[in-house]
């Protein structure tokens, strides 16, 4: 009934849509850093959408599964093996009851997504699997994986009406990645911020035309940049007020800071920037050391972009559904 | 303001700023002052009634509004936040919210101590006896102005202006969960063990924070707020209730 935890990788939690709704009390929406991926990865087992997905960072962990399963692996390519079969990306796969998935590291990115047919069907807390771990909701109490950990899996008919078989395999086909992974990063779309016209001169100029770095103490709740240092012309008093993902914040440092799926839900450093909405899941999977540049965009284009993305995901999203049913295959 | 008053909200003054594709500031100014902060919280009340389907973030002078852009691009408008800020504002202009009577919450504290650490040093600090911060701290009427930094932390608008004192120099890995502090001219309450540079007073054995409770949050932007003095005994006897 559940999957087993044998090693914990490098920082694997639960996370599906988020938690939205209750900025209010505190409480920030968390959710999958790489929202296409993860849904994806869902729909390729034929999940409705909204199951709990494993999201692994930079190394994944080791699982044993206690019953068969089907599963799919998207986001950052990642090492991935049953014993000696090579588990492929971007489509599903079956595991026989009892196998080990070995999760490795990923030669690029920074985030991959297990999902398995039925879902992670952890207690939802507030309406959402996701982990917060820095509000500690979710799961466990918003913890990471942990060696010992039983996952359980929603009940969930097979995949493949042929039945379980003692060895694993993946469907014929696949999905093409891109455009949903950046195999060659491009530059990440920012929109000015409210306070981006107190930036001096010289730091708006570095903001968009500069080169970043990712940095090792970047997390699920920020980005924090490096590479470049950026100046208010004077200093700004400003109140608390509510925060968002993707927000880029300037603390006093001069090292720019972006909000990501855990961005608290208040906050009061100045607002220089604000990353497109279609470019947060790839700045998601810059991993520390990355590069990481900006080019100016418009909240219109923006708007007009993620409209594009939506439509593409959503024919995608339905061109997996009718492929599974041709197979033969049903919805979870 | 009090509830019996007006309870719409005029526009003219309130700026919007386009934070992301599903995010609009209204801005009612640029302070932390217990006005403005009331016109927040009637606005919040007008836009949930009228708008429920908006997600409302209330700060001390700012409102966020958390929308589907997508949902939001109608046949006169590809643009969703001037077709949302039309209907904000006309719901604004428009909109009488139901009063809504601030719900009145006691928090009993008990100060100094363990539970207080940094009170003693306070008191020096301000050259006031332990007993008058006590006084003074429980004399006061509180408004919560936001809920932030964790889930359930209040804000607290209202603190005795003499009991105003920064921040510490070196911020605590562990605040324990229901410790009363003062952070500069605010107080606030950390509903979990979390990290904390306020000057700890003292501590509720009230659970401020619970998911398995409807609403989680013990408060809620717009509550008023009284604190009252319990003794080191009643302390252990409420926090053992709340554990039963």
């Amino acid at each position: 009934m559940s999957v087993s935890v044998l090693k914990p990788g490098l920082l694997s939690t639960l996370q599906d849509g988020g938690r939205p709704g209750h900025a209010a009390i505190g409480v920030g929406r968390a959710g999958a850093m790489d929202v296409p991926a993860w849904r994806l990865a869902n729909a390729l087992v034929g999940n409705h959408g909204d199951e709990a997905a494993l999201e692994c960072t930079l190394l994944g962990p080791t699982l044993r599964f206690e019953r068969a399963a089907w599963i799919a692996l998207t986001g950052a390519p990642i090492q991935a093996h049953l014993g000696a079969f090579e588990l492929p990306p971007w489509t599903a796969c079956q595991v026989p009851a009892g196998s080990v998935l070995q999760l490795g590291g990923m030669a690029v990115g920074c985030r991959s997504y297990l999902a398995a047919r039925g879902g992670f069907d952890v207690a939802p807390v507030l309406g959402s699997r996701s982990s917060d771990l820095h509000a500690r909701l979710g799961h466990e109490r918003g913890r990471a994986l942990l060696a010992g950990d039983l996952l359980p899996l929603g009940h969930a008919s097979a995949l493949h009406e042929s039945g379980a078989t003692d060895t694993p395999r993946a469907l014929s086909w696949r999905l093409d990645p891109q455009p949903w992974f950046d195999f060659a990063p491009a530059p990440i779309t920012l929109l000015r911020g409210s306070h981006w016209s107190q930036l001096d001169d010289a730091s708006q100029q570095r903001l968009y035309g500069g080169d970043f770095r990712v940095g090792k103490d970047s997390n699920r709740t920020a980005s924090r940049l490096h590479g470049q240092t950026l100046r208010l012309r004077a200093p700004l008093e400003l109140i608390s007020e509510a925060a968002l993902p993707g927000t880029v914040q300037l603390p006093a440092s001069g090292q720019p800071i972006v909000l990501l799926a855990e961005a608290p839900v208040t906050g009061g450093y100045p607002r220089i920037g604000q990353v497109a909405a279609v470019d947060l899941p790839r700045l998601a999977q810059r991993r520390p050391g990355d590069a990481v540049c900006f080019r100016h965009g418009t909240l219109e284009q923006a708007v007009a972009r993620l409209s594009e993305r939506e439509q593409a995901l959503d024919v995608l999203l339905e061109q997996i559904a009718q492929r599974l049913q041709h197979d033969g295959h049903t919805r979870a | 303001m009090h509830w019996r008053c007006r309870r719409s909200v005029e526009t003219a003054h309130i700026q919007f700023e386009r934070l992301a594709e599903d995010a609009l500031l209204l801005r009612f100014g640029e302070r932390i002052d217990a006005t403005i902060n009331a016109r927040v919280q009637v606005a919040v009340d007008v836009l949930q009634h009228r708008l429920p389907s908006l997600e409302c973030v209330p700060a001390y002078a700012s409102v966020l509004l958390r929308f589907d852009p997508l949902a939001w691009r109608d046949a006169d408008s590809a643009d969703p936040h001037q077709a949302l800020e039309r209907v904000v504002r006309a719901a604004l202009d428009a909109g009488e919210a139901p009063p809504r009577p601030p719900r009145d919450q006691e928090i009993p504290v008990c100060y100094g101590g363990v539970h207080g650490p940094d009170l003693a040093e306070v008191a020096q600090r301000l050259d006031l006896p332990i007993e008058d911060i006590v006084v003074r701290h429980v004399a006061a009427d509180y408004r919560v102005a936001m809920i932030g930094f964790a889930p359930g932390f209040p804000y607290l608008l209202g603190l005795d202006p003499a009991l105003t004192m920064p921040r510490r120099a070196d911020p605590r890995q562990r605040v324990p969960a229901g410790s009363v502090a003062i952070g500069g001219a605010q107080t606030g309450i950390y509903p979990a063990e979390l990290p904390g540079g306020w000057q700890l007073i003292g501590r509720t054995p009230r659970r401020l924070f619970d998911v398995a409770r409807t609403p989680p949050s013990l408060l809620a932007a717009g509550d008023r707020v009284r604190f009252r003095s319990i003794s080191e005994e009643e302390f252990r006897r409420l926090d053992a209730e709340q554990n039963r």
